[in-house]
């Protein structure tokens, strides 16, 4: 047959044999996906950045390999069958051989899938005790991470500091991970960084928990990975994993309680004061001062962070003021509601936790 | 006008009588299996919460084992299968009286789980609201309670009919999947009792 | 047009004409208990739930075209996944599959009706009001006491965001009071298949001589009971919780919100598998006829359904390897749910022999039967995929679940049942249904099929969450997000087309007879549409494919069933 007629036939009977499509777009996708896992894909599990994603990486290749393979050998013989028997003009109208069945057929097509899935189930029970069964070491630092409609809250027991939205990490080892403790405080969540573990899911009621083991510095993203409510979808995280230094660095700041001496800066000096003076306190907490409200993420060093709504808009003084002024505007549906206060009070107040480092 | 069959039209088969079995208690019993999956979630819950109340009375500080009601309620099992029987055998005031008997016996039960409801409501103060324990027994004690008082009026509309003579020896299977569905109300009662009464104490 | 010669029929009673004045067409319909009437209006019904259920998936599509999209507020965007979900498992797929069974199963096994006729009336009607419940929370909802309208908790209305506390108002009674009615008709009518097919089979119908068909209702039946049942007393908890105080997922009283995620998969799961037994069902009928050959390895295709049946209820905890099971936990469900890929694998190899040595007459019900295998086994593997704990703690509430369960729901069961309205609608309107039409109906919908759901597969890899109304441009998912929105214009345009093939050919089809297909079931021995009463004279059977030993008699079936 010569290639002309083979293309011939390909295009006339692509429509008959639409398992080609799926076939081919299936593969393409493979392909697409493939190269993709380099390019800015934030939250790729095909870039694992600690050794726990690393395993979790590794199983998953393995898993897609046999899958791929089991697709390619079962949609092969389909397609097969589906040309190679398929009536041709000119048939005459005699019916095949009725064929009923066969036992030892239908034997090898039992025990065959079941080799498959003992090798499988052993692969993944391998993967499942190293992650989930293994004691938590001396060494290790504890978080507690307790996720709010729609803001994540970080406690760090050990140390005294209390922080929201971004996640300081060291660099660690085997001996030395990052352990997370997650509850929740209202619904249920899920904390979800794929780069550096599966997620684990954060439910009221409940301490699960989860670790991570970075060897490298970095910035990792993430958000809440079960539905919540309303701002589900902008519950952001931002895990900042620092060397040694640069994280002791960090804690030795965030120790600090808020700044107090405002003399070099009337504005921001006023704006504490509105900020004592209005509602703000009942939820939030700043260190060191009379705020001590619980119910929305601690400010104290709010000018410390990249971000704001965790993790919703960059924390520039524009966004504060505009955040403070209608959070609603930012965050439709989230639970801080507008304070109402007039222009010359949110300007103060934002230059007053601007100041807060 | 139908042209002539060319398929076999035997009625009677080809071997064999051909027999099946009757709609009436096939059905009964898929609405049983159904029932029982409801039931076992219940008792799931129940058990599942044993002991994690926060606060107020636990099971052993005010559960009294209600033996009288159980034995009415049970007792009621024979006598509605007395009364299957003697409907068999066409001796209907046999079948009406045990079918009444059915019916008075069911009630006890009734009445004493409302004595002990209210005792428990009013001197105990437990209620629904009142913790995991008052929200689980409540509900699972009257998820049955309210199956028997289906069954009892079904079984009281039946003793209404049979007081006034209506209910002969064709109606023998429907009565007797009737009897299936309360039967199945006692099977599990005594599932709850046992998990309630017995084990959760 | 069909190539393949019509056989006599043995009952060519016409339907009785009767008046047709539109007010007793009506109350003919609205107080019909015959099943083939109801099983008509199920399906009617689920269509139309179909389209609405298909415009909100498009309005979201529109929204997640691209990052920061602003088409709906995240409220209303909330409310359309919970809204799009919850319709189509219950008022779309669950009615569509009780329409066919109810239509088919008596008139497969030689009964003239189902068991509970008038059940059957009462099931559907519940379950209808139960959609129109569901669907009066977009109008009923926000007025009055009610703040929010149409549920916004997410199809699986996890706990404790469904308590009164965090869902004031009365949407989620919406969702919670619209599936029990739904429930109730569900088990009216699954109790109705499972007893007509224990109880009134025609003479010499044995179990084993029983359609594939009906034998898979028969499970699906059975399975309705175990797994609408836990749903319903959770759903009674809930609305006990919400109302009287209860404390049952209340986490403030030291209740669970994982009690929820148990009782809620415990149904969620097995009800997958009573919604794709009757794809199967449509597939061992469907693919034989085709291919011209008996079903290969009937008796191994009963064992494997059985079985899935019975396996289904063990594999629930896979929708929870997230929630901090445990490693004995998780190790556990891991096993049960590969263990399940072993009868569905069955099937598939099964299916394959069926084709292998056959004659294969690619009219449109094939067709859709072809992209069936294909999908199917695609949608397994993901499925795979999905079982290995470890990946699933990546994958879960991504979209790559999102892209397989449409991979299951659209590529297998949706392609199954355009391919049981190809083969049956002949059957139940005497027309024919158009293949030229029905050739475009499939090109355009396995386009859009494939466009939407192969590259869905993809932003689940790269994290994307899944019920998030927008997500941020610089996560690289939008490109991937613009491919799976265009797949929507063209399955839009298969569905317009279908609709179109529907309708014109009940007016304008080819005239169908009794055995268009020249096939092999009781179904095709009585005239098409049937008469109220089905069968002149109700048959009696020697083997399992009655018609074939009609046509073969030289050659029957009953000399060789394994």
């Amino acid at each position: 047959m010569s290639f002309s007629i083979r293309r011939q036939w390909i295009v006339s009977r692509a429509d008959r044999i639409p398992g080609l499509r799926g076939l081919a777009g299936a593969v393409s996708g493979a392909f697409a996906f493939a190269a993709t896992a380099r390019a800015d894909a934030p939250m790729t599990l095909f870039s694992p950045a600690d050794p726990q994603a690393q395993s979790i990486y590794g199983i998953s290749l393995f898993v897609l390999a046999i899958t791929l393979g089991i697709f390619i050998v079962v949609a092969g013989l389909l397609t097969f069958v589906l040309i190679r028997y398929r009536q041709r003009p000119g048939d005459d109208n005699r019916e095949p051989a009725q064929i009923y069945g066969s036992n030892q057929i239908e034997l090898s097509w039992t025990v065959i899938p079941i080799l498959i899935v003992v090798t499988l189930f052993l692969t993944t029970t391998r993967v499942i005790l190293g992650t989930e069964a293994i004691e938590k070491p001396k060494g290790a630092l504890e978080v507690t991470v307790i996720g709010h409609q729609f803001w994540w809250e970080y406690h760090y027991p050990k140390l005294g500091i209390v922080t929201a939205n971004e996640l300081h990490v060291p660099v660690s080892d085997a001996q030395h991970p990052t352990y997370l403790e997650v509850t929740s405080a209202d619904v249920t969540h899920s904390f979800f960084v794929p780069r550096l573990a599966g997620r684990m899911d954060v439910i009221p009621n409940r301490v699960n928990e989860a670790w991570i083991d970075p060897p490298q510095p970095g910035l990792f993203l993430g958000q809440c990975g079960q539905y919540c409510g309303t701002q589900h979808a902008k519950m952001l995280l931002r895990v900042y994993v620092q060397s040694q230094s640069d994280f002791d660095a960090w804690v030795k700041a965030q120790q600090q309680p808020a700044r107090q001496d405002f003399s070099s800066d009337p504005a921001a000096a006023e704006g504490e004061r509105v900020f004592m003076h209005n509602a703000c306190m009942n939820c939030h907490a700043i260190a060191g001062t009379a705020a001590t409200g619980r119910f929305g993420p601690d400010l104290t060093h709010l000018a410390s962070r990249d971000t704001i709504a965790s993790g919703a808009v960059p924390n520039t003084p524009a966004n504060l003021r505009q955040w403070i002024d209608d959070p609603n505007s930012l965050k439709p549906g989230c639970l801080m509601p507008s304070m109402h206060l007039d222009g010359h009070d949110l300007d103060t107040i934002t230059a007053y936790l601007s100041q807060l480092r | 006008m139908s042209s002539a069959s060319t398929l076999p039209m035997q009625p009677g088969g080809a071997q064999a009588p051909w027999t099946q079995p009757y709609r009436g208690t096939v059905g009964m019993a898929c609405l049983i299996i159904a029932e029982s999956a409801i039931f076992l979630i219940f008792i799931v819950a129940y058990i599942f919460y044993l002991g994690k109340s926060l606060t107020g009375p636990t099971p052993d500080q005010v559960l009294e084992v209600p033996i009288f009601g159980t034995i009415c309620l049970l007792s009621s099992s024979i006598t509605v299968h007395l009364a299957v029987i003697r409907l068999r055998q066409v001796k209907l005031r046999a079948f009406t009286f045990w079918l009444a008997g059915t019916v008075v016996l069911g009630t006890i039960f009734l009445l004493s789980t409302a004595q002990e409801w209210y005792r428990l409501i009013y001197e105990r103060g437990l209620t629904l609201q009142t913790n995991l324990f008052g929200t689980t027994y409540y509900s699972l004690v009257g998820l049955h309670a309210s199956h028997v008082i289906v069954g009892l009026i079904m079984l009281s509309l039946t003793l209404l009919f049979a007081l006034f003579g209506r209910v002969n020896e064709h109606h023998f299977e429907k009565f007797d999947t009737l009897s299936l569905y309360w039967h199945f109300v006692d099977g599990v009662w005594v599932v709850v009792f046992t998990v309630v009464y017995v084990v959760g104490r | 047009m069909s190539t393949i010669p019509a056989v006599k029929g043995v009952d060519e009673t016409q339907a009785t004409r009767r008046a047709r004045l539109p007010a007793r067409v009506i109350h003919e319909w609205l107080t019909t208990v015959d099943h083939k009437k109801i099983g008509i209006l199920y399906i009617g019904y689920a269509l139309i739930f179909l389209v609405i259920g298909g415009i909100e998936a498009t309005l979201m599509r529109i929204q997640l075209a691209q990052p920061n999209n602003h088409l709906v507020s995240p409220q209303v965007f909330n409310r359309l996944f919970t809204m799009h979900g919850t319709t189509m498992i219950f008022f779309v797929a669950m009615p569509i599959m009780f329409g066919f069974g109810n239509y088919l199963v008596p008139i497969m096994i030689g009964a003239r009706d189902m068991a509970f006729p008038r059940l059957n009336a009462f099931s559907f009607w519940v379950s209808a009001m139960g959609g129109v419940l569901l669907y009066f929370s977009y109008l009923g909802g926000s007025g009055l006491y009610a703040a929010g309208s149409a549920p916004d908790v997410g199809w699986f209305a996890y706990a404790p965001l469904t308590a009164k506390v965090f869902s004031p108002g009365h949407s989620t009674d919406y969702w919670t009071l619209s599936i029990l009615l739904s429930g109730v008709g569900s088990i009216g009518t699954a109790l109705n298949i499972v007893t007509t097919t224990l109880c009134m089979r025609s003479p010499g119908m044995k179990l084993s001589r029983m359609p594939l068909l009906v034998w898979l209702y028969l499970v699906m039946g059975g399975l309705v009971f175990v797994t609408i049942s836990p749903l319903t007393a959770a759903q009674i908890m809930l609305t006990l919780d919400r109302y009287l105080g209860a404390h049952f997922f209340d986490t403030q009283a030291g209740g669970s919100a994982v009690l929820w995620m148990h009782f809620f998969w415990i149904f969620g799961h097995p009800e997958v598998y009573v919604l794709i037994l009757p794809a199967f069902a449509f597939m061992n009928e469907i693919v034989p006829v085709f291919s011209r050959k008996a079903i290969f390895g009937y008796p191994a295709m009963v064992a494997a359904s059985v079985g899935i049946g019975f396996i289904s209820l063990t594999v629930w905890a896979h929708h929870m390897f997230t929630v901090g099971m445990g490693a004995a936990g998780n190790t556990f469900f891991v096993f049960a749910t590969m263990v399940i890929s072993v009868p569905t694998g069955i099937k598939i190899f099964n299916w394959l022999a069926t084709i292998w040595g056959g004659k294969v007459i690619f009219a449109t019900p094939m067709l859709f039967s072809v992209g069936f295998l294909f999908q199917f086994l695609i949608a397994g593997l993901t499925g795979i995929i999905l079982s290995i704990a470890p990946f699933d703690w990546q994958l879960h509430n991504t979209y790559f679940v999102v892209a397989h369960f449409h991979y299951v729901i659209v590529g297998g069961i949706l392609f199954a049942l355009f391919a049981a309205f190809y083969y049956w609608y002949p059957k139940m309107t005497g027309r024919m249904m158009s293949e030229t039409i029905g050739k475009w109906h499939f090109v355009l919908f396995i386009i859009g099929f494939h466009l939407t759901f192969d590259f869905m597969h993809i932003p689940g890899l790269l994290g994307m969450p899944r019920q998030i109304y927008t997500y941020e441009a610089d996560r690289g998912w939008g490109s991937w997000n613009m491919i799976v929105t265009i797949g929507v214009i063209f399955q839009a345009a298969g569905i317009l087309v279908f609709v179109y093939n529907l309708v014109r050919s009940y007016f304008a089809g080819k005239v169908a007879g009794p055995d268009p297909w020249d096939a092999w079931t009781l179904e095709w021995s009585t005239s098409s549409p049937p008469p109220d009463y089905n069968f002149a004279v109700l048959p009696t059977v020697r083997s399992r494919r009655p018609l074939w030993d009609l046509k073969h008699p030289e050659d029957p079936d009953s000399d060789y069933e394994l």
